[in-house]
């Protein structure tokens, strides 16, 4: 059987397939390979958090899969399979089309992203004339009921990306990606850059909106808690692997993986018993002098002498739920 | 001091007031008040934790007592002392060295073409600690005492050759070089990687329980404040809104900011839209002249007092203070 199939727990077909990914960054000092054989499925309406932390090659899945990663970076194998689709061999006329119209991305800092010297309006007509051919007109009218759709009024259209505040750009760049109505909605950090009540008014919109579009995410962020809040299903990578992938509820309180658990243990908790906690010991492997075996033996409280020897697989540990551990 | 009731105050903080221009002129109501009417005491070997968001000036108060700016009102005494009278040469150096600061950047604030050991010599050598003999036992001492080993091997490594984490410790230690009373930690861990935060909140953790050396720790993440800190002060445009016992003013708190901050934080499992009980707004610009609750506009619980009256100060219960006319 195989084995990514076994990732959705749903029966849908999934809008998403990646399988056996990898993504090569070249060196003068060597290949670091970003992203390591990764296998994974979104199902349609489904909100995938991919945990970890920097360099652990959760961005470079992100853009591997709008094919946007550029040299040194390169996928050196496997495929990524949109509704039946290989992305991987798509023409650039084709991937033109897919781009945007199928899948878009809200890029780590996106409210920076915006071009300073153009209005907001131009920004989000800019997107909507380059894939749609409708008039001018129209294309502004869609434009004001997108931006009010985000929950800013359509005035702002007028305005400059400086004259708006850091929740508010990010608002528009959340505007811009829904333009065209995607399936897929890949967020890289959306909220990192933001003031927690801000973030807590962008996350209540991207609820509002799931609902109304019911459009699937792929959320990638370091943290840990407003990932078991938003994701239906949690991958955690470490080092370029996928080590653990399952529902959100057991990734978050159950999980398998000394790394995982190490991660949720990382993170003070607001509330509930204060009590000191540990967190993972040492610091992130270079993925230019990776060990023999498994990637995250220095830092394991529970290391064995197999861990030294051979890589772990990700196994399936019950229904949808997969682990790569030798301890398991 | 041994009564244990009544710890010593080693930095006190009243009124404290700065003030920025903006624009070009320098009138009166060109200023824009970055902290206002700021009091505080920070004891041996207790952390503060200043939260609030960006641009709420909790930046800029570390900065003052760091004297990196000067301040516009109010007093700072440190060990009985006005920071005023630290001031000859000698008596500034004095001051620099007890009170030292760890920046949000560890990648920015280590000087790329020197070594590790020259970062952290070169305090000692300033300060005269010693002969070049007694400075190199210090450093590799210091190194150790951070968590960084091989002290010999470290020392001798530049700031690209170490993660984040190893050199925010590098920071650490060249902060702890100089025996200070006071570490004023500006963000410390909010650009580390996850899995090392807690690592550097832990070794800050020991230094004051073990070292009694105190803290003023500043961030944005409340549940990092509730964790290493015993008192937490929260700040709103420059105010002090709720202050005082971490467990009380994260468990309880009274404060609509705090409130409003608190049912904000993204918690695991609890999936959907959340209500946020305050107005959508703006942080507003204050400034020396602006009137009433810096929080009015956006306030649930605004009565017609907090349109032109600042409130004063209530202590709610034992340690735990706000500033809110509607309690």
């Amino acid at each position: 059987m195989n084995v990514s199939s076994l990732n959705t727990a749903k029966s849908k077909a999934p809008l998403l397939e990646i399988n056996n990914l990898c993504v090569d960054y070249v060196s003068p000092h060597g290949i670091a390979r970003a992203v390591n054989n990764v296998s994974l499925t979104i199902a349609p309406g489904e909100t995938l958090g991919i945990a970890g932390e920097s360099g652990c090659g959760k961005s470079t899945l992100a853009f591997a899969i709008t094919r946007l990663h550029k040299a040194p970076a390169l996928i050196s194998n496997g495929e990524i399979i949109y509704n039946g689709r290989d992305i991987l061999k798509m023409t650039d006329k084709e991937l033109r089309a897919f781009r945007w119209n199928d899948v878009s991305i809200v890029f780590q800092s996106a409210m920076n992203s915006l071009n300073p010297v153009i209005t907001i309006g131009e920004q989000l007509t800019d997107v909507i004339a380059a894939h749609k051919q409708i008039s001018p007109k129209e294309a502004v009218a869609k434009a004001k009921e997108l931006l009010e759709v985000v929950g800013l009024h359509g005035d702002r259209l007028k305005s400059f990306p400086h004259q708006l505040s850091g929740g508010m750009r990010q608002r528009v760049v959340i505007a811009i990606a829904l333009a065209l109505e995607p399936k897929l909605i890949i967020m890289d950090e959306p909220t990192t850059a933001l003031d927690v009540v801000v973030e807590r008014e962008i996350l209540n919109e991207l609820y509002d909106l799931k609902e109304q579009f019911g459009f699937s995410i792929l959320f990638i962020s370091h943290d840990l808690s407003l990932m078991g809040e938003i994701a239906d299903r949690i991958g955690v990578m470490y080092a370029g692997n996928l080590i653990e992938i399952g529902d959100a509820k057991t990734v978050f309180t159950n999980p398998s993986h000394p790394y995982t658990k190490g991660l949720i243990a990382s993170f003070p908790s607001i509330h509930g018993p204060k009590e000191r906690l540990y967190g993972i010991p040492g610091d992130p492997v270079n993925l230019l002098k990776l060990p023999t075996g498994c990637n995250f033996q220095a830092r394991c409280v529970d290391c064995m002498e197999i861990c030294t020897k051979d890589d772990p697989i990700l196994a399936e540990l019950s229904v949808g739920y997969q682990a790569a551990c030798h301890k398991l | 001091m041994d009564n244990l009731n009544t710890p010593e105050v080693v930095l006190s903080v009243r009124n404290m007031i700065k003030d920025f221009p903006i624009g070009q002129s320098s009138s009166k109501n060109s200023l824009m008040r970055a902290v206002n009417d700021v009091s505080f005491d920070l004891c041996k070997g207790e952390a503060l934790a200043i939260v609030g968001e960006s641009g709420s000036g909790k930046s800029t108060g570390a900065r003052v007592l760091s004297r990196i700016y000067e301040k516009d009102g109010g007093d700072i005494i440190f060990k009985g002392q006005p920071l005023a009278e630290y001031v000859d040469e000698h008596g500034s150096l004095e001051y620099a060295r007890q009170v030292q600061m760890i920046f949000q950047d560890p990648f920015g604030s280590l000087n790329p073409v020197h070594s590790i050991y020259h970062h952290i010599a070169r305090p000692l050598i300033i300060h005269k600690r010693g002969d070049k003999k007694v400075i190199e036992k210090l450093v590799y001492e210091l190194l150790e005492l951070v968590g960084l080993f091989p002290a010999v091997e470290t020392a001798s490594k530049f700031p690209h050759e170490l993660s984040g984490g190893q050199r925010q410790r590098v920071a650490i230690a060249r902060a702890l070089a100089v025996d200070p009373e006071v570490i004023l930690a500006d963000e410390p861990i909010s650009m580390l990687d996850v899995s090392v935060r807690l690592g550097i909140l832990n070794l800050m953790a020991d230094l004051k329980d073990k070292h009694g050396i105190s803290f003023m720790y500043i961030t944005h993440d409340i549940a990092t404040a509730r964790y290493f800190a015993e008192k937490t002060a929260v700040m709103y445009v420059g105010h002090m809104v709720e202050w005082g016992n971490s467990d009380k003013v994260t468990q309880t708190p009274q404060h609509p900011y705090t409130q409003l901050l608190l049912s904000a934080v993204p918690e695991a499992g609890k999936s959907g839209r959340r209500e946020l009980g305050a107005k959508k707004g703006e942080i507003p610009m204050w400034k020396p002249d602006t009137k009433g609750c810096p929080f009015a506009a956006r306030c649930p619980r605004a009565i017609e007092a907090c349109a032109d009256t600042f409130p004063s100060i209530t202590e709610i219960a034992a340690d735990h203070f706000i500033r809110c006319h509607n309690i």
